[in-house]
């Protein structure tokens, strides 16, 4: 159930911006992420008091004070609970959650998880900086293991949790991935997020400039990207490097990276080609556990599943469907069916 | 089916309990005593009594489960102290229940389970019906349950061992001869629940009932028959209601007296889980209902749905608040409405999961962090969670708060007939909404209520942002000390005006004397019960029972003050006598009992005496 539309333009950024100062650290990626949310929404056609913005706890849950939309800043961890309860009373709303990797996959995972596998029609963008930062940057459950931080002098012990595979292992219908360093890639992401019907999960990299600064630089940074990023396009073959001689070929069971064109080991047509439709598991999976520094990095749409129904539309369904011969009485409910007349 | 009623003894008012092993349908046989029971025109009260375990290992003493009525001819407001009849199903049952038998009572036994393994597995050495001062202790009917009930089935399809199953009701068709109950309601009840998906079944185990019924009428030993007259109750519609049913249509009327949508998120938890059953039933009404992952994400749905606009409900058990205590919190300084009913049962931790207690009162009254006084309102009876229901829809609603609803297992799962009200007659509930045609400011108060006003997302032109920061008036985030001292006292001098709204406390007996006896929750009938008596008896008592614990009725302290003495019994350690004393500044008397088990007429009659004298 989509949110009725309003005349395209007739927003701008500009309406969804609060006359509240934004507190952020100077040079904290969430700006960008802000700017790019709020040029995303005016061109979605829908109109401004549709839109939900819901948090949890953490530097990025301070973004609905951000959006003059309406907006709850909810408890740490919990924002997926709140956003389900709105989303199911009203699922005409546009409801976006923001999280970090704290708040979403540590102290909220099983939350982000129910919230995922019931599909509702929600966008999650999850700020992955890799650290806590608004308790003063304690390792977080996306932390590279051996991590040294105040709370772990001798370096993390704990193996990360790979955000893109726990949203696929919670069956989730729309996985992808962008950066705060890439206004045009996220407005794109977040737009195909919202076209998405049923919940769609987006991790954002997201610089933490105190307290984990540059963490995702050996990717996104300027002179690494074009050999580190692997764009996904539907329907295009995955290909990458700064002159897109690179291509990822199946070997087996296990992505390989070849070399392409006149020279290369392999044709275009070896290459895997992008199917974010795909049902299988496996080719999401395949993509999600490509990392630095073996393979590219890919960014883009991984996952976009169809036709699951979401969860707001079965409650409804449901209710529709008790009532389609008309509403209960209360009289006969209070009444119910053994009383008896005391004369 | 009428029974003669010549070799009748009217009686005012009976006891019976039914106790088996947890698989032997006790909890079955007594709904359907109790329904045969009210309409027989008797008032009621049940108290089922089951194990933790759903089915412990057959025949053990952990799987005995229990149901006790008392109904009569007069006011019934307790099950009854003690069974004057019991029935016991095997050795395990006799037991764990013939104690609680008064000498002369009526004992009936399947005596095909007193064999030797039964036997062990419940302790005895030897078999207590071959000892001749037991049998002579007790009005004693040994009967061959289990052949029996095999014998009256034997032109029946069913397998020997779902036969042998139909026993229970074999027994209660006995025990209807003997209390002259009629078998309508329950061959209705076979034909509804198993006419169309198992014929067989309900025609066995209506061939069981009359046969048990029809034993009676063979048996010497059952001509003790007993006549239960209609008690005299106000012309009127009535229905069977339980705790947890009332609390449910108490809900859905609420909503709709609200003009609000019902959405219900609930994790499941003995004893409230029939709440979340029973309005998932409701989809006609329009009512949503959730099943969170756990109960911390339920409160968070619920706080989710009542900023959309809902009427929003959470049922728990102690356990389960400890968990929502973080979201309670941001319901409280959001001042969003939410109902969170706790259905309380023996603490702490899993303590005893299916037996009553009174032990949360502190917790609903402190259990969060920071300054954060909440309305907490407390359901006395079955029937009393519908009226409660509404109540704390109203003070939801009119306040802009989360309101606690206190039950408790023995209120939830006992039962009484209730007079049905006119769904036409409720009292209509007021929203706070915002006008849409002035200025929204999210903490602007009505000066009355000191109620917020709600936009609701979705309403062009008054979006806002709500959490759990502080904030001033106009909703920004504030850090000014100022402001956060301002917004706690208006949010604690909210909630102390809720008092002002109340009707004034009714009280049984006069407004002053010697002994006042204050009670809250599912104690109601015992503590009526034995004040009534001891009144009858001349003295000089007085009960009131509270249904707002927070904020006291402004009326509660003169009152105390009106009486020479004041006794509070509690099933927990003495928490509501250690809050008014420290309201009240005053000697209160606790009397206090945690075994998980009601309070007896009998044990509180003879406290307050002690205090009379």
């Amino acid at each position: 159930m989509s949110p009725s539309t309003t005349e395209e333009g007739s927003l701008t950024k500009k309406d969804f911006v609060t006359p509240n100062d934004v507190r952020w650290c100077p040079g904290c990626g969430d700006y960008a992420i802000l700017n790019a949310v709020q040029k995303t929404m005016p061109e979605l056609g829908i109109p401004k008091e549709k839109f939900v913005v819901v948090s949890g706890i953490g530097c990025s849950s301070r973004f609905p004070y951000y959006m003059n939309t309406y907006g709850f800043h909810t408890i740490h961890g919990r924002a997926p609970s709140v956003a389900t309860g709105i989303k199911v009373a009203n699922p005409e709303l546009s409801v976006w959650m923001i999280t970090g990797d704290g708040d979403g996959l540590s102290i909220g995972g099983n939350h982000l998880l129910h919230l995922l596998r019931r599909n509702l029609d929600i966008n999650v963008l999850l700020f992955n900086n890799r650290i806590y930062g608004l308790t003063k940057g304690q390792y977080s459950p996306t932390s590279e293991v051996g991590k040294k931080t105040k709370s772990t002098p001798a370096g993390s012990v704990d193996y990360p949790v790979n955000p893109l595979l726990f949203a696929l292992g919670s069956e989730a219908t729309f996985i992808a991935r962008t950066t705060d360093t890439d206004q045009k890639h996220m407005i794109e992401t977040f737009k195909a997020a919202q076209a998405h019907k049923g919940t769609s999960f987006v991790e954002v990299f997201q610089n933490c400039v105190i307290f984990n600064n540059k963490t995702f630089e050996t990717v996104t940074g300027r002179d690494v990207k074009n050999d580190q990023i692997l764009y996904l396009e539907e329907g295009k073959p995955l290909i990458f490097g700064q002159d897109q001689n690179k291509g990822i070929r199946l070997n087996g069971l296990d992505p390989e990276i070849v070399s392409i064109g006149n020279d290369g080991e392999a044709d275009e047509s070896d290459l895997l080609v992008h199917d974010p439709k795909s049902s299988n598991a496996a080719y999401p999976t395949l993509l999600a556990q490509m990392t630095y520094p073996t393979f590219p990095t890919p960014l883009g749409v991984l996952r976009q599943l169809e036709g699951r129904e979401t969860y707001e539309e079965s409650v409804v369904g449901q209710i529709e469907a008790s009532q389609s011969e008309g509403e209960g009485s209360l009289q006969e409910l209070l009444t119910g069916k053994n009383s008896w007349v005391v004369e | 089916m009428t029974p003669s009623t010549d070799s009748f003894e009217e009686i005012e008012s009976a006891v019976v309990r039914f106790a088996g092993d947890s698989g032997d349908g006790m909890q079955t046989v007594g709904e359907r005593f109790t329904d045969s029971s009210a309409f027989a025109g008797n008032d009621i009260a049940t108290l089922p009594d089951f194990p933790a375990e759903i089915r412990a290992p057959a025949g053990t003493l952990a799987g005995v489960s229990g149901f006790q009525l008392q109904f009569g001819s007069r006011k019934i407001l307790t099950p009854g102290d003690q069974p004057d009849a019991l029935v016991a199903m095997n050795p395990a049952a006799l037991k764990t229940n013939v104690d609680d038998l008064p000498e002369g009572g009526m004992l009936v036994v399947n005596v095909d389970s007193f064999k030797k393994m039964n036997l062990t597995k419940a302790g005895y050495e030897a078999n207590p019906l071959e000892d001749e001062d037991f049998r002579k202790k007790y009005h004693l009917v040994e009967l061959d349950l289990t052949s029996l009930t095999k014998d009256a089935l034997k032109e029946s399809p069913l397998k020997p061992s779902d036969k042998a199953r139909c026993k229970n009701f074999f027994a209660l068709g006995f025990m209807y001869y003997v209390y002259g109950r009629p078998l309508e309601p329950t061959l209705k009840f076979f034909s509804d629940k198993w006419s169309k998906r198992l014929p067989e079944l309900a025609e066995a185990n209506s061939v069981a009932l009359k046969a048990g019924f029809n034993l009676g009428d063979t048996m010497e030993t059952a001509r003790n028959r007993y006549q239960v007259s209609k008690a005299p109750v106000q012309a009127g519609l009535y229905r069977k209601i339980s705790g947890n049913e009332a609390l449910v249509y108490g809900l859905v009327a609420g909503a709709k007296q609200a003009d609000r949508e019902l959405l219900y998120a609930g994790y499941p938890i003995t004893p409230a889980s029939p709440i979340l059953e029973g309005l998932s039933a409701l989809k006609k009404f329009g009512v949503k209902t959730l099943q969170a992952e756990d109960e911390i994400s339920a409160m968070g749905m619920a706080i989710g749905a009542s900023f959309a606009g809902d009427l929003a409900v959470v049922a728990t058990s102690g356990p389960g608040i400890c968990l929502k205590s973080e979201f309670i919190g941001l319901a409280s300084i959001t001042e969003l409405p939410v109902v969170i009913v706790n259905v309380q049962r023996g603490g702490p931790s899993t303590g005893l999961p299916t037996k009553t207690e009174q032990s949360d009162l502190m917790q609903s009254l402190y259990a969060r962090h920071g300054d954060c006084p909440l309305p907490v309102i407390a359901a006395h009876s079955p029937s009393d969670c519908f009226d409660c229901a509404i109540e704390a829809t109203r003070i939801a609603l009119t306040y802009m708060t989360p309101v606690i609803l206190l039950s408790d297992l023995y209120v939830a799962n006992g039962s009484e007939p209730w007079q049905v009200p006119n769904a036409g007659e409720l009292p209509l509930i007021e929203n706070k909404f915002a006008n849409p045609d002035e200025e929204f400011v999210v903490y602007r108060r009505d000066p009355k209520t000191l109620a917020r006003t709600q936009a609701i997302p979705g309403q062009a032109g008054m979006e806002h942002r709500i959490g759990g920061l502080e904030k001033a008036e106009d909703g920004g985030v504030s850090y000014d000390p100022e402001n956060h001292e301002n917004m706690t006292h208006l949010r604690a001098d909210k909630i102390n005006g809720i008092a002002k709204s109340y009707d004034p406390i009714p009280v049984q007996g006069e407004a002053q004397g010697d002994l006042l006896v204050i009670g809250w929750g599912g104690t109601y009938g015992a503590i009526s019960s034995a004040t009534k008596m001891l009144q009858d008896e001349g003295f000089s008592v007085s009960s009131i029972h509270l249904r707002h614990l927070n904020p006291l009725p402004n009326d509660l302290g003169a009152l105390i003050k009106s009486f020479k003495k004041v006794i509070v019994p509690e099933l927990n350690l003495g928490q509501l006598s250690t809050i008014l004393r420290s309201a009240y500044v005053t000697d209160i008397i606790a009397f206090t009992k945690i075994q998980g088990k009601p309070f007896k007429v009998a044990e509180l009659r003879e406290e307050f005496s002690k205090h009379l004298s």
